[in-house]
């Protein structure tokens, strides 16, 4: 299981902003493996915005090399890096991006619509499968306005898994949820991640961080800690321990 | 993206906001309906005219007088004393281009029977007139040359010099009609020919030996035309130069001076109405394309609107592995679409205006597919040309941007 799917060595991003050059990234290095829970940490400005716009492939690193699934990144045309989105990464947005007045099946669908490879047939399979593991069974048909905001980001969470992607990178995705709700999608999380996807989540909740098996603590475009989580917290657990129903 | 799923999300798009789409589309289906009906609209005169061309004798040529004299107050043709019955006999013998030959000399006039009246026109000629304008007796019979020399006094109807002197519908044939003051039996009836492609009523004569008209109502011994037939329809141009050659050596003309005739042919006669129709049409036709170019700006423009509203969906597409092209196959494939089911309502409504038209302004038209084929090809082209830049624009975004755009 010590299959390194990230590699991270020495990754730097500069910004040119008029006359200025931004150091948002100073000399990032670290290595996922496969398997893990890995969120990553920091207050605005830390560099952390740019880190998950590199991982997650829309960005390409000024120095330093990224290596995805062994891939590096540095070296690939946008069309590729398309490519890559699309077979190795499942994205989580904090604002679900989901298209409105589509159904929740055609929302996941949409990843395998960009693969020439699947048909039809595998195509909506893989979708209802998906839709299954984040227990949506039932609302295929439901538009994105039809869902709460828990249940959208499921659908949001199917769509990242439907192409079985190496690693699935959530960004802030439980920023527009309660405190339950969040805890709902984290044990969705703990659940995929034990049935062994490797899962990166950025955010800046201790409480959600708590969750994962380690946090990375950017700071300044560094890393300021890397540490396993010894006393992981079980998403289900924290659930059933909220108070029943709040009143109102 | 496969090419059938890119369809079915352009549908999908525009099904999502159909009036929009609809009114995108508005400017080309006006754009390709009034071409195609222009184009039709000028198919069908073009067509009408050569056809009551070719029913007048696609062989006929027609010798009209002319001034000669620079200057001064020139006459109409037909009033001018140049052609005489020598000019038709030179013709018939020293002209072999030429088949059958027949003068016309015309009268207005008012045609009297019994208590019924009608303004007419009398129209002398020889026998040969009706072969040569492809006129037919439908009852009774011909006048004979016999008629011509003795200046009979018989005549043939039109179908409407008929119904309006006999409208209670008893034959004609045998009866005294009186035109002027001068008494003329018929002894037939023409077979109606309709209306002109110019609005005249072909069935509006009655025809009568050219000797009577001359001698009994014009007292004249000039013409107002002679019709000529070539013998074949292709031997027109040398008939035409023998008539040029003959009429100029009986009317004594020197070489200096000008025709004081004119010749001309059906083929002509076709030519110029046709380059007038023509004409008519290329401007109509070019002023319904300007409303296909505002369509076509139409779209572009509601394709801008789309592609910054969807920036966020542009964004996500593209994070979840949507290349360039499929963005800008998208937004392509989605303006083709407006151009095209607005090319296709144009179309219909194109045709639709076409069949209608004759029953409504009496306008003859013909639909051409190669109407059809280029204002569709026209749309399709339209689509891809003002869809292109705001494809590219929407496959050109930075999908970092295009996720956080608010």
């Amino acid at each position: 299981m010590n299959e390194k799917i990230l590699e991270i060595q020495n990754v730097k991003r500069e910004f040119i902003m008029g006359t200025e050059i931004v150091r948002a990234l100073k000399g990032v290095s670290f290595d996922v493996n496969a398997g893990e829970f890995v969120t990553i940490m920091g207050s605005s400005g830390s560099g952390k915005t740019t880190l998950l716009n590199m991982l997650g492939c829309l960005d390409k690193p000024t120095d330093g090399t990224y290596l995805l699934d062994r891939v590096n990144v540095k070296e690939l045309s946008r069309d590729e890096l398309a490519r890559l989105r699309n077979t190795k990464i499942g994205f989580v947005f904090q604002a679900y991006n989901l298209l409105p007045r589509t159904s929740a099946l055609e929302n996941v669908e949409l990843p395998l619509l960009y693969n020439p490879t699947i048909g039809t047939k595998e195509r909506k399979e893989r979708a209802i499968a998906a839709l299954q593991a984040v227990k949506l069974d039932g609302r295929f048909d439901h538009t994105p306005n039809q869902l709460s905001g828990g249940q959208q980001q499921r659908v949001a969470i199917a769509r990242a898994l439907v192409n079985e992607p190496v690693m699935i990178l959530a960004d802030e995705a439980t920023g527009n949820l309660d405190t339950r709700t969040s805890y709902e999608i984290m044990s969705l999380m703990q659940e995929l991640n034990q049935n062994g996807k490797t899962i990166v989540f950025v955010t800046h909740e201790p409480d959600i961080a708590s969750f994962s098996s380690r946090t990375v603590m950017l700071r300044d475009g560094k890393v300021q800690k890397d540490t396993q989580n010894t006393d992981r917290r079980s998403a289900k657990e924290a659930l059933a321990s909220l108070p029943e129903s709040d009143d109102y | 993206m496969k090419l059938v799923n890119l369809i079915r999300l352009a549908l999908r798009a525009l099904q999502r906001n159909k009036l929009r789409a609809l009114l995108t589309m508005l400017g080309i289906i006006i754009g390709v309906a009034s071409v195609i009906t222009m184009m039709s609209i000028g198919e069908g005169s073009k067509q009408s005219i050569s056809e009551s061309l070719s029913s007048m004798g696609s062989n006929m040529i027609t010798i009209m007088p002319q001034s000669n004299e620079p200057g001064g107050a020139r006459m109409m043709g037909s009033s001018l004393k140049t052609l005489t019955i020598a000019d038709v006999d030179a013709l018939r013998k020293n002209a072999p281009d030429i088949d059958k030959i027949s003068p016309l000399a015309s009268s207005s006039g008012q045609a009297i029977s019994g208590a019924s009246n009608w303004p007419t026109s009398m129209q002398g000629v020889a026998p040969e007139y009706l072969e040569i304008r492809k006129l037919s007796v439908k009852e009774g019979i011909l006048f004979s040359d016999e008629d011509v020399r003795s200046s009979a006094k018989v005549c043939l109807l039109g179908k409407t010099v008929v119904d309006n002197l006999f409208p209670n519908g008893e034959s004609p044939l045998g009866k005294i009609i009186r035109f002027g003051k001068i008494p003329f039996q018929v002894i037939g009836v023409l077979t109606p020919k309709g209306q002109s492609n110019f609005g005249q009523d072909q069935d509006d004569i009655i025809i009568a030996p050219y000797t009577t008209i001359q001698k009994r109502v014009l007292s004249s011994i000039y013409f107002n035309q002679i019709y000529a037939s070539a013998v074949r329809e292709d031997a027109s141009d040398a008939a035409v130069d023998e008539v040029n050659a003959t009429l100029r050596e009986t009317h004594r003309l020197r070489n200096d001076e000008e025709n004081d005739f004119q010749v001309r042919t059906q083929a002509e006669l076709m030519t110029m109405m046709n380059s007038t129709s023509s004409m008519m049409t290329a401007l109509l036709t070019a002023v319904a394309s300007i409303s296909l170019v505002i369509g076509g700006i139409g779209i572009m423009n509601i394709m801008y609107v789309s592609v910054t509203e969807r920036t966020r969906e542009i964004g996500l597409r593209m994070s979840i592995g949507a290349r360039g092209i499929d963005i800008l196959l998208q937004f392509l494939i989605e303006a083709i679409m407006i151009s095209i089911t607005g090319g296709v309502i144009g179309v219909i409504l194109g045709i639709s205006a076409a069949l209608i038209i004759p029953a409504a302004l009496n306008w003859p038209t013909v639909i051409s597919e190669f109407s059809i084929i280029i204002s569709f090809l026209v749309c399709a082209v339209t689509g891809i040309f003002f869809g292109y830049y705001p494809a590219l624009k929407a496959s050109g975004l930075d999908p970092i941007e295009a996720l956080r755009y608010e």
